[in-house]
């Protein structure tokens, strides 16, 4: 049985002071995957990807933050015996035994180009911009296929009736991964849809904060200007200790 | 013994450790702990610079070895331009974007070249917030003195005063291209603590602050029509006969073929280090950050700033075995969670800086009041189900929806469960040195965000990266563009790299390590 490695040699030197000789630590148990159409046998509990690496994989596309809020390692898996292929993030996804998975291809939606803050009448310019959002046919193939548990299909009726502000609730943890976009059959990016929306909600339906204002006016006017002398000429020890008053 | 079993632990001493304050530590007592338990004070970790800018500087081993490696191109490199553009901006996460759009608005004509996607960086993954002096009770130079206090006095005061001075103004950039911060009732920003600071400064947009933040930016650069070139990574700078920037050797890492820039200013943003997992401590940082611009700056001759220093998040995942190293927010004690050893007590003030804490967990776990994992890993206990007795039921589905989602997909439900942590590799203090309009002093290259070095001192405050990337980042795509009014196209030699292979030479140093890394070598070869 080959020794586990799936952690990153570098992390294994380091917890060897700590590491018990455990079974399971030194020799894991085994799970076959089928990675792109080719079998393996992976220690189970690992991730997607680190079963790409432990399967001699060299990845440079599909691999991104490593914490799941990137979307670049968007992937197509199905477990054993089940017809349906679900999504998932690879990077934070254990396989399991009889798993199968590949990297979801690049896919080349059409991004609407915009300038924002000229948008005249953002909610109308949506059907300008993508005139595809309101085709939805309601096959909710976009929600099921949304790795982040997202309801897309509710998300786009609610762009195209102009309820911005649920869309940017709605889609606040999308990964930008675009799943949601080969699955649809009226050729819809939901994803980029919900961004424009998302964003015409902040900066056009957003009550500007005052207090924002308040203070670059405050700083503009040099009112700190006496206060930077002060503390700028201070010592460490000084500093340390000094206290600031709020104009 | 069974995991659940020991958690028992934290759900029994709970209600008596609610009563109990535990008061930050003093300036005295802070430098002590740091000594004797950080990993930037183990002796053996850490080796002396041979040549080049920082000759007789310490740092860690990985980094040494990776500024005195050697570059990948041969030293009769054809460089005829494949692009001639005004700015090159040398990676896609905060800081890249942030100045290409600024470059781009001044009328330069950007290319923007990262070795993943746009927007695939640590930025993204920003969760705790981005620290802003804008509530009535705060000012810009309170903001100025925590963090000094926080980075040990060490900061370079001047950049410092154009972080907290300009953190409003971009802030409303931010708020104009539309990202939705998380507003109080009254309209205005919602503020809340960090660590290591005396005001409630911190903007978020619940826990996705960076993805918010970055997925606005990313769209918007693509509305710019600005030129990007993903998976391309740069391997090399070029320099004119009087050794100023020209532009750089991408490295194409699709089809593996090289391509010549030139370009009047070059920015780099690049970035941390985290993958090269100094003193082999697992990493929260993205797939790319093996701290490539320190090692491309670092041969064209421009110096580095405390590189001795490394910042471990308080709070990385121990278990379950696939989130070791990720983040768990800070958030958490910014709302009050308990850090708890395994006999059920808390050793540290939560909202300490995060040298402090990290220490103190070192502490707890080297003395054996850590508990360890089946795999022999070994944390401290966070107390999350905390928040949902504190302030109600709900509230880390509310606060903290990525952190939920997270644990979930493990089988892990942390409004019930606690969950253990141990410091991981977050971030690197130092980096190249440069002034207030992020250059560096090697002539027409800027740097702008992680990658450099100075402003945060040796530690920094949660919360100043994401300000820090996006004051710096604009500062140095507007100062690019106006460099780039002024001058004309330079020569592009690698007359650079013939005086540090020579340099090398002399010293004997023949490590055989090509830098820049470009990305971690995890593939399992046999």
């Amino acid at each position: 049985m080959p020794r586990c490695e799936t952690n990153m040699d570098t992390t294994e030197t380091f917890q060897k002071d700590w590491a018990l000789e455990q079974e399971d630590t030194l020799h894991p148990p085994m799970v076959t995957v089928e990675i792109a159409g080719k079998v393996y046998q992976v220690p189970a509990g690992i991730t997607l990807l680190k079963a790409l690496w432990y399967t001699g994989h060299e990845v440079i596309r599909g691999a991104g933050c490593l914490g799941g809020f990137c979307g670049a390692c968007a992937t197509y898996y199905r477990t054993k015996d089940d017809p349906k292929v679900k999504t998932c993030l690879a990077c934070s996804f254990a396989v399991e035994d009889g798993m199968a998975f590949s990297f979801a291809p690049p896919f080349p939606a059409r991004k609407a180009i915009y300038q924002i803050s000229e948008l005249q009448d953002p909610k109308q310019d949506l059907f300008e911009l993508y005139p595809e959002a309101p085709m939805c046919r309601n096959c909710n193939a976009c929600t099921e296929a949304c790795p982040q548990s997202i309801d897309v299909r509710e998300g786009v009726w609610r762009a195209v009736f102009g309820d911005f502000k649920s869309v940017s609730d709605m889609f606040m943890n999308c990964v930008m991964c675009g799943l949601c976009a080969p699955v649809c059959i009226a050729d819809i990016a939901p994803n980029l849809v919900a961004i424009y929306a998302s964003r015409v909600q902040g900066a056009h339906f957003t009550e500007k904060p005052k207090d924002i204002e308040a203070r670059i006016k405050a700083i503009e006017e040099g009112q700190y200007e006496k206060d930077w002398e002060r503390i700028l000429r201070m010592s460490d020890e000084e500093l340390q200790q000094a206290t600031v008053s709020c104009p | 013994m069974n995991l659940r079993a020991l958690q028992d632990i934290v759900h029994q001493t709970r209600e008596f450790r609610c009563t109990q304050t535990i008061p930050k530590l003093t300036v005295a007592e802070r430098e002590k702990l740091i000594r004797q338990y950080h990993p930037d004070y183990r002796e053996q970790a850490y080796q002396t610079i041979r040549f080049g800018p920082n000759a007789g500087d310490r740092t860690v081993r990985e980094l040494a070895m990776l500024l005195e490696g050697d570059s990948p191109i041969p030293a009769d490199f054809p460089l005829t331009p494949d692009y001639t553009v005004d700015v090159l901006v040398i990676g896609g996460g905060g800081a890249g974007c942030a100045a290409a759009l600024h470059a781009h608005a001044q009328g330069a004509h950007v290319l923007l070249a990262t070795k993943l996607r746009l927007a695939d960086s640590n930025s993204i993954m920003a969760q705790g917030g981005m620290q802003v002096a804008v509530a009535p009770d705060d000012s810009p130079i309170q903001h100025f003195l925590d963090t000094l206090r926080g980075g040990h006095m060490k900061n370079d005061h001047q950049l410092l005063k154009v972080m907290v001075e300009e953190g409003p103004l971009i802030t409303k950039w931010l708020i104009e291209l539309g990202v939705l911060f998380d507003r109080s009732p009254d309209g205005n920003l919602q503020v809340k603590t960090g660590g290591g600071s005396s005001r409630a400064r911190l903007l978020t947009c619940s826990d996705y602050t960076g993805l918010e933040i970055m997925r606005v930016l990313k769209d918007e650069v693509l509305n710019q029509n600005i030129h990007v070139l993903e998976f391309a990574a740069a391997v090399e700078l070029l320099s004119d006969e009087e050794g100023t920037c020209t532009g750089a050797i991408l490295r194409d890492l699709d089809n593996k073929r090289f391509i010549v820039v030139a370009a009047k200013a070059v920015i780099l943003a690049t970035g941390g280090i985290g993958r090269l997992h100094i003193q082999g401590f697992p990493t929260s940082n993205h797939y790319g950050a093996t701290g490539d611009g320190l090692a491309l700056a670092y041969r064209i001759g421009a110096p580095l700033v405390e590189i001795d220093t490394f910042q471990y998040h308080p709070s990385g995942a121990v278990y379950p075995e696939q989130l070791v190293g990720a983040l768990v927010t800070e958030g958490i004690r910014s709302e009050g969670g308990h850090l708890v050893n395994a006999k059920g007590e808390r050793f540290v003030n939560e909202l300490d800086t995060r040298d402090v804490v990290s220490s103190s967990i070192i502490r707890e776990c080297q003395e054996g009041r850590g508990v360890r994992t089946a795999s022999g890993r070994v944390g401290v206990w966070l107390d999350t189900p905390l928040l949902e007795l504190e302030h109600g039921q709900g509230t880390l589905d509310k606060h903290f929806p990525a952190m939920v989602r997270q644990y979930e997909r493990f089988g892990v439900d942390i409004r019930k469960e606690p969950v253990l942590i141990y410091p991981t590799l977050h971030y690197q203090n130092g980096g190249v040195k440069i002034d207030v309009n992020s250059e560096t002093p090697v002539r027409n290259l800027f740097v702008a965000g992680e990658a450099s070095g100075g402003l945060h001192g040796r530690n920094r405050l949660m919360g100043n990266s994401l300000l820090d990337l996006m004051v710096f980042g604009r500062r140095a795509g507007l100062a690019a563009a106006a460099r780039a009014k002024m001058i004309a196209q330079g020569k592009l030699s690698l007359a650079h790299l013939e005086r540090f292979r020579a340099e090398a030479r002399k010293h004997g140093v023949s490590n055989q390590v090509i830098s820049p890394a470009i990305l971690p070598a995890y593939t399992k070869t046999s």
